[in-house]
């Protein structure tokens, strides 16, 4: 990594942080990109934690696996990845709001249940 | 059709029946798993036509299939560690368990009489009679550092021979169930993180894609005293890695003109070692993306790729002789997975986001054909039943 993402990446969890201490619900998207959040966090995060977000060879991502893991933390994680693990960046294709609004929804019991369902062909 | 078949089979008299059912092989049948739905399609690869669906096989997120050495049955793994055996020719779930809470692949023994499971959750491989699903083994994956790993890259070999890997261990293992019931494991230090593997179709060397390093290791199997040897090493050059929004899969595909051509983890390359050159790299080819199926044409003239998140919309063939690039095209979205037909003139991509299969020409690169499909996923061709590691 370079000295330039570095900064970038310090600067960014910095603001996140700084965000992240105002208590304020998650800004809820907009209806399309929930439908396109939703679809990745189904298809794309489901590739390596699981369809139905039970684990894989990433962990589980369900609501009581991450039941004591504090969501700035987590928020970090989905939009700088993790080094040193296969987790990578969704920073390029999420914003912050849009990642607070996952990790909200994933650790409320809800996530399973918003997930678009088997569809396309009768 | 099923039903028809069904009445036939009850009445036990094939005359009671208006007509007699067709009589009709297997080598030119297929499955494609509906990942979301739970189901599978039975296809059929001549006519380029959907015969029939079989539901019920739980979480199919991450499905693989193996096939009876007769053909006639396809083992699906599922996700939520279901093992299900189907009949292809009746469309019809004939066994179903549940082995293990999270699982990921399978595979067959060499004589067809042995199922095996890799899973995640509990760690391990597991062992089955192939007709009944009788349980035979259960071999958990503790590493030698004590801890319980997830299984990836479940091969079979000769010789009433399985092999594996360890993801957090770091381990090869290489099982010898010629006593299905008392299975020998030897281990084999592998490096960090392997994430998959494949065997070649000779059965000789085992292969395992590192996640955690830079480079595969490799085992030969036919050696008196196998050892792992690491093989293109540092091919990233210590460049930073590019992130990997998909786990690339191995498989005894990979092999054309007696090179290997594989997926780089975190580069958009596809990396050519020579067999004969002791695994050297031969070169590589800049592709699209992050490879994740690198599959050669039966005849090794090709080699297409399909990519992880975000260009899961591109295909790109490559021409072996020339290593160039020799057409790149975009058929849908989220194109998951390629399966060629038994000969290679013809190959089947499922487009999970837009719910189709399509069937081109691999010479002219025309759509041949497309059938509909509810997010499909893995697409297997029973041809895979004659070939050691598939």
């Amino acid at each position: 990594m370079g000295r330039r993402e570095q900064w970038m990446m310090l600067l960014g969890s910095g603001l996140l942080l700084a965000t992240l201490c105002h208590a304020a619900p998650p800004v809820e998207p907009s209806s399309e990109r929930r439908a396109v959040l939703l679809h990745w966090l189904r298809d794309d995060c489901g590739a390596c934690h699981g369809m139905t977000l039970a684990g894989g060879l990433g962990s589980p991502l369900t609501a009581a696996a991450l039941a004591d893991k504090p969501a700035e933390g987590l928020v970090a994680t989905l939009l700088y990845g993790r080094l040193g693990t296969a987790m990578p960046p969704w920073q390029p294709f999420i914003s912050e709001d849009e990642a607070r609004w996952l990790i909200d929804l994933l650790q409320s019991d809800r996530a399973l249940s918003a997930l678009p369902r088997a569809g396309g062909r009768p | 059709m099923r039903r028809f078949l069904l009445a036939c089979l009850a009445t036990l008299t094939l005359a009671a029946c208006a007509t007699a059912p067709t009589l009709r092989g297997t080598g030119d049948l297929g499955v494609v798993i509906e990942r979301a739905a739970g189901r599978v399609q039975i296809v059929d690869t001549s006519t380029q036509r959907h015969l029939a669906t079989v539901a019920g096989l739980g979480d199919l997120s991450h499905a693989s299939v193996v096939f009876s050495r007769d053909a006639r049955f396809a083992y699906v793994f599922g996700r939520d560690g279901g093992l299900s055996r189907i009949d292809l020719l009746t469309a019809t779930l004939t066994h179903r368990i549940v082995q293990a809470g999270n699982a990921i692949g399978g595979a067959i023994s060499q004589d067809g009489r042995i199922v095996a499971a890799q899973n995640y959750q509990p760690g391990g491989v597991r062992l089955f009679d192939a007709t009944t699903l009788a349980p035979l083994a259960d071999i958990p994956a503790v590493g030698a550092d004590g801890r319980v790993s997830k299984v990836v890259g479940l091969v079979d070999l000769p010789n009433q021979h399985f092999a594996a890997s360890l993801f957090e261990s770091g381990e090869i293992w290489v099982i010898d169930a010629r006593q299905p019931q008392q299975p020998v494991v030897k281990t084999y230090a592998a490096g960090r993180e392997p994430y998959d593997a494949l065997v070649t179709p000779d059965g000789r060397w085992y292969v395992a894609g590192l996640y955690g390093e830079d480079g595969l290791a490799l085992l030969d199997m036919w050696a008196p005293t196998p050892s792992i040897r690491k093989i293109l090493a540092g091919y990233g050059r210590g460049e930073t890695k590019l992130p990997v929004y998909k786990m690339p899969h191995l498989r005894g595909w990979a092999m054309a003109q007696g090179e290997a051509w594989l997926p780089a983890i975190g580069r958009h390359e596809v990396l050519i070692a020579g067999v004969q050159q002791g695994w050297r790299e031969q070169g590589r080819v800049a592709v699209a993306g992050q490879p994740v199926f690198v599959m050669a044409r039966p005849d090794g003239r090709q080699v297409w790729v399909n990519f992880a998140f975000p260009n899961n919309d591109t295909v790109q063939v490559i021409d072996t002789p020339s290593r160039q690039i020799r057409h790149t095209f975009k058929p849908c979205k989220g194109v998951l997975h390629m399966e060629f037909t038994p000969k290679g003139e013809a190959v089947w991509l499922s487009c999970r986001d837009d719910n189709r299969i399509e069937v081109y020409d691999t010479t002219t690169f025309a759509r041949l054909a497309t059938l509909p499909a509810d997010n499909p996923s893995g697409i297997f061709f029973t041809s895979r039943a004659h070939r050691v590691g598939m």
